[in-house]
């Protein structure tokens, strides 16, 4: 990773280029997104089978969040052991406001980012001038105060036994996410906008400054950039998307979850990053629907799941090195040549 | 909420004796899970994130060794004892390959043995809570102290700990091979280059960090319920210590350890939905007052 790092700092700032070349790059991300969007939404139509359907929207919410948690650690290198925190938060601000009042969906939706964007503000102040394992092990300890909130506040979130009894869904703009045909159609959208909203984040300026701060926080802070500032608000905007993520898998399960917030969530968010690579902005994608297969098939052949997984880990972090995307990346350009760009 | 309980608990000497050494036990051994903690990374530069792992190993090696010899100090032996060759070879076989790279790496091995410890433990002893049962010869009639109960074994537990500070600090500051730990610490290739072999150093301080998280395990073993992911909790609130005391500072371990054991033991009066709460309150006062924690010298 090293070496990467070294090799993009000496880029040559070619900056009218890079203008024209980033806005043919952004509508190809359009016409890209579109047509996955196209390719999932007729999937129902070729295979009747409800259970690639439900892969599909665990791997639209897990994607999100994963997704996010690489605009952390990836572009910002702020290796966050806690992000699981903000999915809990948005399954259980989700199916709180759906049970507890009965606004429309749309505005639940919206309300939940708006209590993600007060409580990740909030911890984040506090995390983000902290370094590396600093920052790793505060944000795990953030995850468990939330955790253990949602355990002992029984009366509000279920304990133990979660967010039960269903979350009413009432049909809004003519979808009812109670059918499972709509409940997929959306989960699709939402992964495919969020991914879209994701790689505009991260090819915008401010994307380039996060790179920035990941490879030389004082330089960045030299040239006028407030470094904590701009941390804080990857931190915020990451963990709205990873409480969408929460959100479609609270819609998913029809209720929530005290795991949805507990540490291994992060734990596995980190390892899907690991696992399709941090280099490519599709790795941690890559890296969700691996990491599903896996799950679906250990557990169903073995009660130790944790020690597969944990061997995979090992295989990755110490045989290879480095994720699987970052591999085929660079088997691929060292086929074309050392001279393409990444990001 | 319940601050009655508070009030009423400090206005009488009885329950204040009994929440203090309470709180002392939680501090005390956390101060030992810390202290192996603190001791690695001021060495290493590693946090490790499994170091929960070995406790869970010392309560579970100190039960077994019990129940098949019947004997205490065999029991507590065994605990240490095995988690330090636990330590010696996950730092040789695992953690050295991992060391000066990237965080996110450590962080994966770490997590990865986390998971199969977890389950190695489930496989081996089962996945229902297990106790150890305490020991005979401490089975005796509570102590009084102004009016307040305090079971013998609490004083075992408490004066093991301070042993274990007391030689530890001493140990680092005055010896030899202490010394040569600490320059370990501030320029490894230096110690190196002067004929001392550093991967042995390595080993040897992540065997003496697991042996004293696994001691820690032993020793709750007797007071606590056993369980696989026992550690997990543990290992947060030891890290909340270190973070409190400071990285890579010992005092600041013990400091740090009794302060979050009385907290949590006041604090299950007074507040008793909020008392993990009160934790992490403490811990964002001091990071927010003192970034580095109450006795870290180095820049977080």
């Amino acid at each position: 990773m090293t070496e990467l790092r070294a090799e993009r700092a000496g880029e040559p700032l070619g900056v009218p280029r890079t203008e024209a070349k980033s806005r043919r790059v952004r509508h190809l991300d359009l016409v890209i997104a579109v047509a996955a969007f196209a390719v999932l939404a007729t999937l129902p139509f070729l295979f009747s089978s409800k259970a690639l359907l439900d892969f599909v929207i665990r791997c639209a919410a897990y994607g999100l969040f994963a997704t996010s948690l690489n605009l952390l650690v990836g572009y910002t290198g702020m290796i966050s052991f806690g992000h699981g925190m903000f999915f809990g938060l948005g399954a259980y601000g989700f199916g709180l406001i759906m049970q507890r009042t009965s606004v429309p969906i749309p505005v639940a939706f919206v309300g939940t980012l708006l209590i993600t964007t007060v409580v990740s503000a909030a911890i984040g102040a506090i995390c983000v001038r902290l370094k590396e394992i600093y920052f790793a092990f505060v944000t795990l300890a953030f995850q468990m105060l939330i955790h253990s909130m949602i355990l002992s506040w029984a009366s509000l979130t279920g304990g133990d036994q979660g967010l039960r009894g269903g979350i009413p869904r009432p049909v809004f703009f003519g979808i009812d996410l109670s059918n499972h045909m709509h409940l997929y159609i959306v989960s699709c959208a939402l992964l495919v906008i969020g991914l879209l909203l994701m790689r505009q984040i991260a090819q915008s300026p401010f994307g380039y400054t996060l790179r920035m701060i990941r490879d030389n926080a004082s330089r960045a802070s030299f040239i006028g950039i407030d470094v904590w500032r701009a941390k804080l608000t990857i931190f915020v905007m990451a963990a709205l998307f990873a409480s969408t993520g929460g959100i479609v898998m609270s819609l998913f399960v029809s209720g929530a979850y005290p795991e949805f917030a507990f540490w291994t969530i992060s734990g596995e968010g980190i390892f899907i990053n690991m696992l399709g690579g941090v280099t490519t902005f599709l790795g941690p994608m890559v890296g969700t629907v691996l990491l599903l297969i896996m799950n679906d098939t250990v557990t169903r052949l073995t009660e130790y799941y944790g020690i597969v997984l944990g061997i995979v880990i090992l295989f990755f972090a110490i045989g290879l090195r480095k994720g699987l995307m970052d591999f085929v990346v660079e088997w691929y350009e060292q086929r074309r040549g050392p001279k393409k760009e990444r990001g | 909420m319940d601050l009655d309980a508070l009030t009423g608990c400090l206005a009488s000497s009885a329950c204040l004796v009994t929440q203090t050494t309470s709180g002392f036990i939680i501090g005390m051994l956390l101060f030992l899970v810390a202290v192996g903690l603190t001791l690695i990374f001021g060495v290493l530069k590693v946090v490790n994130f499994s170091h929960g792992a070995f406790y869970m190993f010392g309560a579970y090696f100190a039960m077994t060794a019990y129940q098949v010899t019947g004997s205490f100090a065999l029991a507590m032996l065994c605990g240490a004892a095995g988690t330090a060759i636990l330590g010696l070879v996950f730092e040789r076989v695992f953690m050295s390959r991992v060391y000066g790279g990237d965080v996110l790496m450590q962080l994966l091995v770490c997590y990865a043995f986390v998971l199969i410890f977890d389950d190695v433990v489930r496989m081996v002893w089962g996945p229902e809570f297990r106790s150890m049962g305490m020991p005979t010869a401490f089975q005796v009639p509570p102590l009084f102290i102004a009016g307040g109960v305090v079971p013998p074994y609490y004083l075992l537990l408490i004066g093991v700990s301070l042993a274990v500070a007391a030689i530890l600090g001493v140990g680092l500051a005055r010896t030899r091979i202490g010394k040569v730990i600490r320059a370990a610490a501030h320029n490894p290739g230096m110690v190196s280059a002067l004929g001392v072999n550093t991967g042995l150093i390595y080993g040897g301080v992540f065997a003496l960090g697991g042996m004293l998280a696994g001691l820690a395990g032993a020793l709750a073993a007797p007071v606590r319920s056993l369980t696989p992911g026992m550690g997990f909790s543990v290992l947060i609130e030891s890290f909340i210590v270190t973070v409190i005391g400071g990285m890579g500072s010992i005092l600041g371990a013990l400091i740090g350890a009794l302060l979050i054991g009385l907290i949590r033991s006041f604090g299950s009066l007074g507040f008793p939905l909020f008392t993990d709460g009160l934790m992490y309150l403490f811990m964002v006062i001091v990071l927010v007052a003192r970034p580095t924690g109450l006795f870290g010298k180095e820049v977080a």
